[in-house]
């Protein structure tokens, strides 16, 4: 696992992830195994294109990558503080982004995020990852790949739908209220029961 | 004025005026012989061949065989993109010319060779000329397939056409610069660089069953090595890689593994003819096999495009193959490596490069570069885990290259059966400025009685540019 931590971090730069180079490496520590999974299976297989990422995992087989996820899935570290809004953000923004995170936009075609990354959105295991602890503008750069199509997750790509029914203004508002919320102290993914609100890929 | 003439012109004038003429003939032999080329080949366009006649084992025995001819030649590796539909093309190949983007050789009949003859297929790879009877452009290595038995190309056909998906994708059209997007320059290239070759008859070494090689004694080897030739320069196309090659991108025929910069990549692929380098003649014969096979020794292990080959092709391949390729790959004639002339490193280069080491590579490579050799419970026996750097050659070729990308971009030798779960080398583009991989990279090329020359930043900014790309 030393070919991961010289750009996600170890120790303390693992809770928070690592930029370099204006390069912004995630934190991985304590996500879903599943979901580390299937983000190399993607770099592997085309769906997901950075390319340090795609020369590493090019010839590693599902059980070697399988073994990476596990590693860093359970490696339990602190989570950093919560990222204060940016300056001049206004109440109607952060209310347009809890609305997005807890409750959705059922007009525009936008589930909330909690109804399949958890209630507490600490994400549902084995596949769904946590969107609290995240860095703002890491989030935004997500969002904003899925609705270019960089970023792609198996079919069907329920987050590449939901990412195009997003306006600009919708991203900013929902990535910075989840940015601006406390991690509770031992937060863990919980298990999933419900079913999701669309079908989604890689689930299993 | 008095006219020239033979008969009034001094001996030196009589000579140009013959040189003249010498000169005259060839062009217009050559630009016949090009015309030739231009005009000789035309459309095959007798339907695709149903296999009808065969009973039915026949057919799948064919299908299977040619399936694992697809795998030896690693038709995949340029004719997939990763992540699409197998032999569906698309994946560009960069070229000091331009891109060629691999085509479609599934059944489609529109878009990829479901309407070619087996006849059509078997001069596609003889010849290097599509059904249509357009020339290809070298970059498929028609150069190397020229040297494939027609029991092989059949076989060959026969998975492509009837055991691989068609994909109804378009094949993209070529980028590469005038001249060398017409016909005509492919015309040229062929009469200077290219001639098929003829043995038809040659035996269906591969397709055939392997029961036929006796693998003792001094025939048996001989017949090892005969058909290790025939895969290393046919379908196997090695020298696609590890061929020297001149200003218009052929090999030279006895530089076929004389090593080189790849085009387009910033990888070196090693001599086969160099101790110094990649050359295995030297060493036991299981070694290369497992080199082949694994993607590791004990010593070394294949990445960057090696470990490409490795991962989609050789670690298929037959141990009859492999065994073959290895005795073939050691009676190829030693040559000595360029000599590195010794350059005059400052201390403080060194010393820098000393304290980079220690702070980011001494944990798994060793205060001495002496790697980590000891297998531990989740590695496999006979494999190295972490390489040493002391008197590896892969660190101490005359191109810096490979040393350089390892220590930018890290990787990963090929997971495979024999080697499931390699150890990883990180990447350091983004902790190492160019100056300290530089020092580095001098430091571990001057140590441990590695002697080869310095490295300078300004190699390491041209290859950042690639790794961050």
């Amino acid at each position: 696992m030393q070919a991961c931590t010289t750009c996600h971090g170890a120790g303390v730069t693992a809770t928070i992830g690592r930029t370099a180079n204006e390069v912004y490496f995630p934190r991985i520590a304590g996500k879903p195994a599943q979901y580390l999974y299937n983000q190399l299976l993607n770099f592997r297989d085309g769906r997901r294109h950075y390319g340090l990422m795609v020369g590493l995992v090019e010839h590693q087989s599902d059980a070697a990558l399988m073994e990476m996820a596990q590693y860093f899935a359970q490696l339990q570290l602190p989570y950093p503080e919560p990222q204060a809004p940016p300056a001049g953000t206004t109440s109607a923004v952060m209310q347009r982004g809890q609305q997005l995170a807890l409750r959705g936009d059922a007009a525009k075609g936008i589930a909330a995020c909690a109804s399949c990354h958890g209630t507490a959105l600490l994400g549902l295991e084995p596949a769904i990852p946590g969107l609290l602890g995240l860095p703002r503008d890491y989030m935004a750069g997500q969002v904003g790949a899925w609705q270019t199509g960089m970023r792609k997750a198996q079919s069907p790509d329920c987050m590449a739908q939901i990412a195009r029914r997003l306006s600009a203004d919708d991203v900013n508002a929902v990535v910075t209220w989840l940015a601006a919320q406390p991690v509770p102290t031992n937060a863990k993914a919980s298990s999933m029961s419900a079913s999701l609100p669309m079908p989604c890929g890689g689930m299993k | 004025m008095k006219q020239l003439t033979w008969r009034s012109a001094s001996l030196p004038k009589r000579c140009l005026m013959l040189a003249g003429l010498v000169f005259a003939a060839l062009v217009l032999l050559f630009a016949a012989t090009v015309t030739i080329e231009l005009i000789a080949f035309r459309a095959i366009n007798t339907p695709a061949s149903p296999l009808k006649s065969l009973k039915n084992e026949e057919k799948n025995q064919l299908v299977v065989r040619g399936e694992y001819l697809a795998k030896l030649g690693n038709c995949a590796a340029c004719h997939s993109v990763r992540g699409g539909e197998a032999f569906a093309g698309g994946k560009a190949i960069h070229t000091p010319f331009g891109a060629v983007y691999a085509s479609n050789i599934t059944p489609d009949p529109v878009h990829g060779i479901g309407s070619w003859s087996e006849a059509a297929f078997y001069r596609a790879m003889k010849q290097g000329v599509n059904a249509q009877g357009r020339l290809l452009t070298p970059a498929f290595p028609y150069t190397n397939y020229t040297h494939i038995s027609r029991a092989d190309s059949d076989a060959l056909y026969a998975y492509l056409q009837h055991g691989v998906q068609a994909v109804a994708q378009p094949s993209k059209a070529h980028e590469l610069g005038f001249p060398f997007n017409t016909q005509l320059a492919l015309a040229v290239w062929r009469v200077l660089f290219f001639s098929a070759d003829d043995k038809s008859d040659a035996p269906d070494l591969i397709a055939g069953s392997a029961d036929s090689m006796p693998a003792k004694g001094q025939k048996g080897l001989k017949n090892e090595i005969e058909r290790g030739r025939y895969i290393v320069n046919g379908l196997g196309h090695c020298s696609a890689c590890h061929a020297q090659r001149n200003a218009l991108g052929a090999a030279s025929s006895d530089g076929l593994f004389a090593g080189a910069l790849m085009p387009m990549q910033d990888w070196y692929a090693p001599s086969l003819h160099a101790k110094e380098e990649a050359g295995v003649q030297h060493w036991p014969r299981e070694q290369i096999i497992s080199f082949l096979k694994n993607g590791a020794t004990h010593h070394a292990s294949a990445l960057g495009p090696m470990a490409e080959v490795v991962a989609k092709s050789t670690q298929y391949w037959r141990d009859e193959d492999l065994n073959a390729t290895a005795a073939y790959l050691q009676s190829l004639p030693l040559h000595a490596a360029p000599s590195q002339p010794a350059s005059k490193v400052a201390p403080q280069l060194i010393n820098q490069g000393a304290a980079i080491y220690a702070k980011h590579c001494a944990t798994c490579h060793g205060a001495d570069g002496q790697g980590l050799q000891d297998s531990d419970a989740l590695a496999p026996q006979g494999m190295v885990r972490i390489p040493a750097l002391a008197g590896n050659r892969a660190v101490s070729l005359s191109s810096s290259a490979n040393l350089v990308r390892i220590i930018l971009a890290g990787g990963y030798a090929p997971a495979t059966a024999g080697n499931p779960r390699p150890y990883g080398m990180p990447p350091f583009v983004h902790v190492l400025t160019d100056e300290d991989i530089a020092a580095v990279a001098t430091y571990i090329r001057a140590s441990w009685g590695n002697q080869a020359h310095a490295v300078s930043a300004s190699e390491v900014v041209a290859q950042r540019r690639g790794v961050l790309q």
